[in-house]
């Protein structure tokens, strides 16, 4: 199966000189089509830096990081753009636009590119809602929406655009157990359908059940791989 | 991508953006309007100034126009010698020379008693110099002694002469002299003079005792038809005595409206006041896409981690400020035009809501919301998905 991430002997540090602090020391790591890997570890032990690099929102300069056969070490902007637009992130907050309607939100992933109508874009937007169970809400504002309710339009703009790659970071983190528990239950189900790799950070043991590999990150060092 | 999403898209998430919050958007719009009105009023004072300095000299009927050097405008003339305008007769093409005495008075208000300055307009009834109907229906009514004829365009504090005349109480005094008003004609005030009167040339030597025939103030020339005017002009300029200026009519008219401009100080202060407009509006439109940005950071910083690039959000702050600019001018517009019917009532001076008036302010306006746009871009760089999450 080929390989959607890997990266090698990847080594950060935050500051320069003296105040130099390194966060990510080594680390090595591959992941595959459609596989689910969950990775935990004490707050700050570099979990987020982590997804952050292999996003394309990091520069790293030490190692080797291939995504969808990309580098990123040492990549322009526009590579990691195109990284970034094959790419669903899921945020530990759901961020998403205040001001724009669910359904405005999840179609805002189909605006980057001009292969769709605008007809085509918001059907789809709609039928990802409705997957992650959200039909009767399409039209209202984030505020409007419960915790739960949020993280799932978040999912839904990670996934319409049926993305190779899923990145969530600690997409728990602020949702009850149950809403929590349905939340991932979508994301594995929905990821599955469209075989994309999900690497998934948390420190939620809760979850730890949906995931094909556990890694732990601590001190920058990957433990169990 | 083509063009249109190019920019569409981004102005569709600027327009949501906007109207998300309403009482943000009203206080942006409110200061765009502000702006807008200022500088409104700042330009319809300056032309109205302009256009009322050469309300007098644009109904003057001559082909060339003579005044001494040191005459800063018709208001602040300087007197030359009559016989300067009999050089010019010796000119072929030359019809007919007049000369027009000028000089400010105070007339007394036949109701109140209370005297103001106006300007006082003095020449021969049967010439034919002014292209104003009333006066030149009146011309045998002016030939009277101590007959004037008042405008009746000049300010309301000179009384309601009209309906006064019609009621037979037409006696007043102009420089203390007594004087009876035959009828009314229309010209318009200026900054210089409150009002304005004609009169006939011995009249004027009546009213000003000090004055007399061999001293005038301007010299109206009227050449035969089918003459060279620019032609002549220079012909003339070689006969007459170097303290004599002679102007075409357009010349008369920009050096009339120019004195406005550069020698009094009051282009001065309206362009000033323009400006102050304009970077008070630049200010507030900055301030409100400025904390719009630092707000939504977390936005585009989400954006940006889904692969939106780094120009998209310039064009969502462009077109912020685009949307600013054009609902900020509107109701500024409006509220413009309500005001400058109020201050054509209350200063009784033309200002009129040109087209070209309203095009200049929206480009100002326009570019005031470009240029704050410029200013908050910088701040986009804090819009960084590596460091928020």
């Amino acid at each position: 199966m080929s390989k959607i991430i890997d990266v090698r002997h990847l080594n950060f540090s935050f500051g320069s000189g003296e105040m130099e602090r390194p966060v990510l020391k080594d680390v090595s790591l591959s992941i595959e089509k459609s596989e689910i890997v969950l990775m935990t570890g004490p707050s700050g032990s570099g979990k987020t830096t982590f997804l952050t690099i292999v996003g394309g929102l990091r520069q790293a300069s030490y190692g080797s990081v291939t995504v969808l056969d990309r580098q990123l070490i040492g990549s322009t902007e526009q590579v990691k753009i195109q990284v970034r637009q094959q790419t669903g992130y899921i945020f530990q907050q759901h961020n998403l636009l205040k001001a724009l309607t669910a359904l405005q939100n999840v179609s805002m992933a189909l605006e980057m590119h001009d292969t769709m109508t605008e007809r085509q874009r918001l059907d789809k937007a709609a039928e990802m809602l409705i997957a992650v169970g959200l039909g009767d809400h399409m039209n209202h504002k984030p505020e409007q929406l419960s915790g739960g309710q949020r993280q799932r339009v978040s999912i839904a703009r990670a996934l319409v655009g049926h993305p190779k790659i899923i990145l969530a970071d600690e997409p728990t983190a602020s949702l009850d157990k149950q809403s929590g528990q349905e939340a991932v239950g979508i994301l594995k189900k929905l990821a599955k359908e469209s075989g994309a790799a999900i690497l998934l950070v948390t420190h939620d043991y809760r979850i730890v059940d949906i995931a094909d590999r556990v890694l732990e990150l601590e001190d920058g060092v990957i433990r169990n791989a | 991508m083509n063009f249109i999403s190019w920019c569409y898209f981004p102005a569709r998430l600027a327009w949501r953006q906007l109207i998300f919050d309403r009482t943000k958007l009203t206080a942006a719009i409110s200061g765009v309007m502000f702006a807008c009105v200022l500088v409104f009023m700042q330009l319809g004072f300056k032309d109205s100034l302009y256009d009322s300095a050469i309300s007098a000299p644009v109904k003057l009927n001559g082909d060339l126009f003579l005044m001494h050097k040191q005459a800063e405008a018709m208001w602040r003339p300087a007197k030359f010698q009559r016989r300067e305008l009999m050089r010019v007769l010796g000119h072929p093409a030359v019809m007919e020379v007049t000369p027009l005495y000028l000089a400010l008075a105070s007339f007394k208000n036949i109701e109140t008693d209370v005297k103001r300055t106006l300007m006082v307009y003095g020449f021969d009834p049967d010439s034919h110099i002014f292209n104003v109907p009333e006066i030149n229906n009146h011309r045998n009514e002016l030939r009277l002694k101590d007959t004037i004829l008042f405008d009746e365009y000049s300010r309301p504090e000179f009384g309601p002469i009209r309906q006064l005349v019609a009621a037979g109480r037409n006696i007043t005094e102009i420089n203390d002299y007594k004087i009876s008003v035959a009828g009314v004609f229309q010209l318009g005030v200026s900054f210089a003079a409150d009002g304005n009167v004609v009169t006939s040339d011995l009249n004027f030597m009546r009213i000003f005792p000090n004055r007399n025939h061999n001293m005038t103030d301007m010299g109206i020339v009227k050449l035969h038809p089918g003459s060279s005017i620019p032609q002549v002009q220079a012909e003339l300029r070689l006969q007459l005595n170097p303290f004599i200026d002679i102007f075409t009519y357009e010349e008369l008219l920009r050096r009339e409206k120019d004195y406005w401009a550069n020698m009094a100080p009051i282009g001065f202060i309206f362009g000033f006041g323009t400006i102050m407009g304009l970077v008070v509006g630049l200010v507030i439109v900055y301030q409100i896409l400025f904390t719009d940005i630092a707000n939504l950071r977390y936005e585009f910083a989400t954006l940006k981690a889904m692969g939106y690039e780094h120009d998209y959000f310039i064009r969502v702050v462009f077109a912020s400020a685009f949307f600013l600019a054009v609902l900020g001018f509107i109701p500024g517009l409006m509220l413009s035009v309500a005001l400058y019917h109020l201050a054509e009532s209350q200063i009784y001076m033309p200002m009129p809501m040109s087209p070209n008036k309203v095009i200049t302010v929206f480009m100002f306006i326009l570019s005031m919301c470009t240029m704050a746009g410029f200013l908050a871009i910088h701040k986009l760089k804090a819009a960084n998905p590596a460091d928020m999450f």
